[in-house]
């Protein structure tokens, strides 16, 4: 176990410097002077050229790389004398549009994207997997059939579309909840539940729907097993023996599916967040793209691909929590 | 008798398919006794172990339909609630299967098998379950049980499973074992111990066994009485000393022919022509006749009507048109030794 989430560090380190170098090019491809950006309306050529020394944006795209690499380990300061400001490590970088370090927009917009995909997920995973079992344990009657239909619907709804549909009747028409505006759980439960329920039906729909079909679909094959007979012949009631015996046999392909989609879930659930208003990462990320704010996207990219990387390397460990016969290479 | 643990009466399985519907057995009759061994032979679609299923509840769902009477210690099971049948199964009757691989669950160590055996009719805890356990792999000739008690199934030998699989299923020291196919997906040596521990083992418990097998060896080594099946029906129900050497159906000829024989010497071994008939629309008439090489024999009746299973000798049944002396000219039994 442990040689093994060494590796997985080493190769997540190197793919995040690929990805950090891939995204600095490409936004230094984009036909646009950042410096020029980094000053309002009462703009000079004197003050864009003094941001431009500031951020260091002067320097040789190798070198300006160089330094925000630097600055996630040691912090970095920008600017001299009395301009000068600090950004400490680990500093990803200082967005002159938001006037504020990149860690600390993160960091603001992380637990809002957290509460978002934990809530979602639960709703999901609970109401796909229990639909799931109960469709394959009445396969071919209506209730297997009316749970396939409804997936099917569930499927075709764009969850932005199910966003405003929800937005509209519950919250507009008929004012059953106030209209969601973000607040810290700690400050208002009240207020932070009646502002989530929505984004997590939201997200859930089209989530249940697939872990629905993907749990009958498995579970299907798993009841088709020998040692499903078996367990049978042992006595064992029929609850236990799907429960138990069916539903782990089956439930691998699940944890990976679950794994990847929270994680991009985590990556910012962009459209949501846009639909409901929520300040997390994938709004964060959206801004930082019609602003032209690199190292906030830059920020965003790196947080979202190492989300996913780090939920490969946990689903590779489940997998053999789960099943005896894998070994960690 | 009233010794017998399990008798079927009339027992007919069939199954509603997209093609039409699917008589998987007709009319089956069978009894065992306590520390007897019944055979039931036959090859693949001939019905035995749809049969066996059905007799342990294991058959279930709208497609299938069973009708029939199968007494267990008593008790009718065909109509009887599943939680009755359920209640029963692995409790006094158990089942071993053809492949131990992937009979056993593949997830969960051997102990947790054959503990969760133990206490879904038992009230004993963890520990109690687990050194009934031990003791059991101890019984079926496991050598390092601790060892094996950790493992997961797959790291263990073919072998090893099966006698795994048979500690699981007598843990309980059920009255009947249905043994489906137990030795077929093992070694020939391995084969021969196997057999050999069930022998061992129904001694000791007086377990009736049923045995489904297409390998006559295993029959003439294990059973006390054959039931020949073919194409959903049995065909021939004999001691086994009688169907050895005086069997009386042209099938059961066609069978014994294609074993090999060390005495045999340059006899070539007979196969039976064609393949097995389909079970749905089953045709007029004997199930074998298309296949059977004795049918201008009899005549038009093989083709038109479905041969009684009638007595042919003491304790011996078959179903043929031939009649006595043209089974005798055709086979004349052999002196049994």
């Amino acid at each position: 176990m442990f040689p093994f989430i060494i590796r997985r560090l080493v190769q997540m380190t190197l793919m995040l410097i690929l990805l950090s170098i891939v995204t600095f090019l490409l936004f230094s491809a984009v036909p646009t002077d950042p410096a020029a950006l980094t000053c309002g309306k009462s703009c000079t050529p004197a003050i864009i050229a003094a941001n431009r020394v500031r951020l260091g944006l002067d320097q040789p795209l190798v070198v300006q790389y160089l330094d925000w690499f630097k600055g996630i380990f040691v912090g970095r300061t920008y600017g001299y004398g009395q301009a000068a400001f600090e950004c400490p490590a680990p500093c990803l970088g200082y967005s002159f549009r938001q006037g504020e370090n990149v860690t600390t927009l993160l960091a603001s917009a992380l637990p809002v994207t957290l509460y978002l995909a934990i809530g979602a997920f639960v709703l999901w995973m609970f109401g796909g997997i229990s639909s799931g079992i109960f469709a394959a344990l009445r396969r071919g009657r209506w209730q297997d059939r009316a749970i396939l239909g409804a997936t099917l619907i569930g499927y075709s709804l764009p969850t932005f579309f199910v966003g405003l549909v929800l937005l509209t009747f519950v919250v507009v028409r008929w004012n059953l909840l106030p209209y969601p505006s973000y607040v810290a759980p700690f400050d208002d439960i009240v207020g932070f539940l009646q502002t989530m329920i929505l984004p997590w039906i939201a997200v859930a729909v089209l989530n249940m729907a697939y872990y629905t079909r993907m749990t009958r679909s498995q579970m299907l094959d798993t009841l088709g097993n020998d040692f499903i007979r078996t367990a049978r012949a042992k006595g064992l009631p029929e609850r236990k023996v799907i429960r138990k015996h069916a539903f782990r046999a089956g439930v691998t392909p699940i944890v990976t599916s679950a794994g990847l989609d929270f994680a991009g879930l985590l990556g910012g659930a962009v459209i949501t967040e846009s639909v409901f208003g929520l300040p997390g990462v994938g709004r964060l990320a959206v801004d930082s793209v019609r602003q032209y704010d690199l190292p906030v996207l830059l920020g965003t990219t790196l947080l979202a691909a190492s989300v996913v990387i780090i939920a490969m390397a946990i689903v590779e460990i489940l997998y053999v929590l789960i099943d005896p016969r894998v070994k960690l290479q | 008798m009233s010794n017998q643990i399990l008798s079927v009466e009339n027992l007919s399985v069939s199954f509603k398919t997209e093609d039409g519907i699917v008589r998987a057995v007709s009319g089956l009759s069978y009894s065992v006794s306590a520390g007897k061994t019944l055979a039931v032979v036959g090859e693949s679609g001939s019905g035995k172990s749809v049969s066996s299923l059905a007799v342990m509840g294991l058959l279930s769902g709208s497609k299938v339909n069973i009708t029939g009477e199968v007494h267990f210690d008593g008790k009718q099971l065909i109509g009887a609630s599943p939680e009755e049948v359920r209640a029963l199964r692995g409790e006094d009757m158990a089942m071993i299967f053809q492949d131990p691989l992937s009979a056993l669950h593949p997830f969960y160590r051997i102990s947790a098998q054959l503990i969760e055996a133990v206490q879904v009719h038992r009230n004993l805890s963890n520990d109690e379950a687990e050194k009934l356990a031990g003791k059991m792999l101890d019984r079926v000739g496991i050598p390092s049980v601790d060892r094996v008690l950790r493992a997961y199934p797959h790291e263990l030998s073919g072998g090893m499973r099966q006698r795994v699989m048979i500690a699981m299923a007598l843990i309980n020291e059920p009255k009947l074992l249905i043994a489906d196919e137990p030795t077929t997906a093992l070694d020939v040596t391995v084969q021969a111990q196997i057999l050999e521990l069930l022998r061992n083992l129904q001694n000791d418990f007086n377990t009736a066994i049923v045995l489904i097998t297409h390998d006559l060896g295993v029959v003439a080594d294990m059973s006390d009485e054959v039931i020949v099946m073919y194409g959903g029906s049995a065909v021939e129900h004999a001691p086994v000393r009688e169907l050895f050497y005086s069997p009386q159906m042209p099938y059961t000829w066609g069978l014994l022919d294609s074993i090999p024989q060390i005495s045999g010497t340059d006899d070539r071994l007979e196969p039976i022509p064609g393949s097995p008939p389909s079970l749905i629309n089953v045709p007029a008439g004997c199930v074998f006749a298309p296949r059977c090489i004795h049918k201008s024999e009899v005549g038009e009746r093989c083709s038109t009507e479905y041969p009684e299973l009638l007595s042919v000798g003491v304790d011996h049944q078959a179903r043929c048109h031939l009649s006595t002396q043209q089974r005798n000219s055709i086979r004349p039994a052999k002196a049994s030794p």
